[in-house]
């Protein structure tokens, strides 16, 4: 082994739980420690400024994470330095590979998001309507300025290159090691690829009914886990739940289903999928049995892009209107 | 110049695919709007294609299938109908009209219904204009 991996990582607009999927690794991340000198880890862990990165020569690091989504302006201009700086750089988490959670956000046009966030929380006193203002000038002298908001949420890959993609909710940590072992031995795959095993949750899930030899059933009546507990044994989506095991990556192992709860997509599309909700509706619309299956469906999940988009939403091939 | 709208078809080789010969045969007339698409079965039709003709600009999305009971593989028209109120649905969540997707079925006997069809969703889609994703293009 020659030098050590010069390594960054960047949290943009996420909830920092990627780098605790990281210090997870806990002995192995010691190991991996001797091969990897950290030069960047913001704003979590080192205490830097945009102008200690922007210092920094082009491609001077080796590798870059960066897990979280773009909202902001602040995070636009920092991913974007840090691909200028990197030689690879992954997105590292559904956020920053998919948009995440926060990407739900899409289907409300920004005012509703402000009005909700400032105004209608019932925890929220806002009596002068006051909102973030990108620039504001105090006293007639002091010019302050906050990071924009932006229209829409975006993945990393909507604005730069990425080499590599992690998927995961966080990524679990067994899953991690695996990316972080390939990454020091050097034996990437393609540019482009997402560092997983390419198996759906199904095939690991210990639910499936074809490990027990079990003919698929269609579904007739469709639940939601408030409805209810879900039982135990057996595929869920064959209870009716709809679990989005069969097209999601299964690097977690299928923990959600070993703790009785269904899929809901976080470690991102398998192989050959070029939309996920698209594929997400078409393995839901033809495991439903009935037309009344379908109705009960909509009736239960009055947004069905939060459903089947729950992680992936702004990297849907339909940009949202709104 | 008058807006003609571009529809993407896709037309199950059984049913409507053997109408839409049909109406050639026939001789009936309706508006070169659109560009069919053969297919296996209706089933055959991810929502994956109907999402990437609308994000491409396409201004209408039409898929044609046997009538119920009729499918040449027994259920896959059943399931079509299924995938696409759901595809319908997250279209309309999207911001695109419900007229930008249409399904239909229609038989190997019935191309006077399928010349029908296409010039009322072409009347249609003239009332709604182009798809909002081409911004005026």
């Amino acid at each position: 082994m020659a030098d050590k991996i010069k390594f960054g990582f960047l949290l943009t607009g996420g909830c920092a739980g990627c780098e605790m999927a990281m210090v997870d690794l806990s002995e192995n991340l010691l190991g991996a420690l001797e091969h990897i000198e950290v030069v960047f880890w913001a704003p979590t862990v080192a205490d830097v400024k945009y102008k200690d990165l922007e210092a920094m020569e082009d491609n001077s690091i080796d590798l870059a994470f960066v897990d979280g989504m773009v909202r902001l302006s602040e995070h636009e201009h920092m991913v974007k330095v840090l691909r200028a700086k990197s030689k690879v750089l992954v997105a590292f988490g559904a956020c920053a590979a998919l948009g995440g959670i926060p990407g739900m956000a899409n289907v409300h046009p920004t005012g509703e998001l402000f009005q909700q966030a400032y105004k209608d929380t019932f925890s929220t006193e806002n009596p002068e309507d006051v909102y973030p203002q990108p620039e504001y000038l105090l006293d007639g002298k002091y010019n302050l300025t906050l990071p924009a908001f932006q229209d829409k949420v975006r993945t990393i890959q909507d604005l730069v290159d990425v080499d590599y993609f992690v998927g995961g909710c966080p990524p679990h940590h067994e899953f991690v090691a695996k990316a972080v072992e390939l990454i020091i031995s050097g034996n990437l795959p393609p540019k482009g690829s997402w560092l997983t095993s390419g198996k759906a949750v199904c095939d690991v899930c210990k639910r499936n009914p074809a490990n027990e030899n079990m003919e698929r059933v269609p579904v007739e009546h469709v639940k939601r886990t408030v409805d209810g507990h879900p039982e135990e044994k057996g595929c869920l989506l064959q209870h009716g739940y709809l679990c989005l095991g069969p097209i999601t990556q299964g690097d977690c192992g299928a923990s959600c289903l070993n703790v009785n709860m269904p899929c809901r997509g976080c470690g991102g599309p398998i192989p050959g999928i070029t939309d996920y909700g698209a594929k997400a509706v078409s393995a839901i619309g033809s495991i439903l049995g009935s037309q009344e299956a379908v109705d009960e469906l909509m009736e239960k999940f009055p947004t069905l892009s939060k459903l089947v988009y729950r992680y992936s939403l702004p990297a849907s091939r339909l940009k949202s209107k709104a | 110049m008058e807006f003609s709208p571009n529809i993407v078809g896709f037309a199950c080789q059984w049913c409507t695919y053997a109408g839409a010969d049909l109406a050639g045969n026939l001789r009936c007339k309706y508006p070169p709007t659109v560009k069919l698409i053969k297919v296996p079965c209706s089933g055959r039709v991810e929502p994956e294609y109907v999402l990437d003709a609308l994000s491409k600009g396409a201004d209408g999305v039409f898929i044609g299938g046997c009538h119920f009971g009729d499918c040449h593989y027994k259920e896959g028209n059943y399931k079509t109908d299924r995938r696409m109120q759901l595809i319908s649905k997250l279209i309309q969540e999207f911001g695109f009209e419900k007229e930008r997707f249409r399904w239909e079925w229609i038989s190997g006997a019935e191309g006077k219904k399928f010349a029908e069809v296409m010039t009322e969703y072409t009347e249609q889609l003239k009332k709604l204009g182009p798809n909002p994703v081409k911004e005026g293009k």
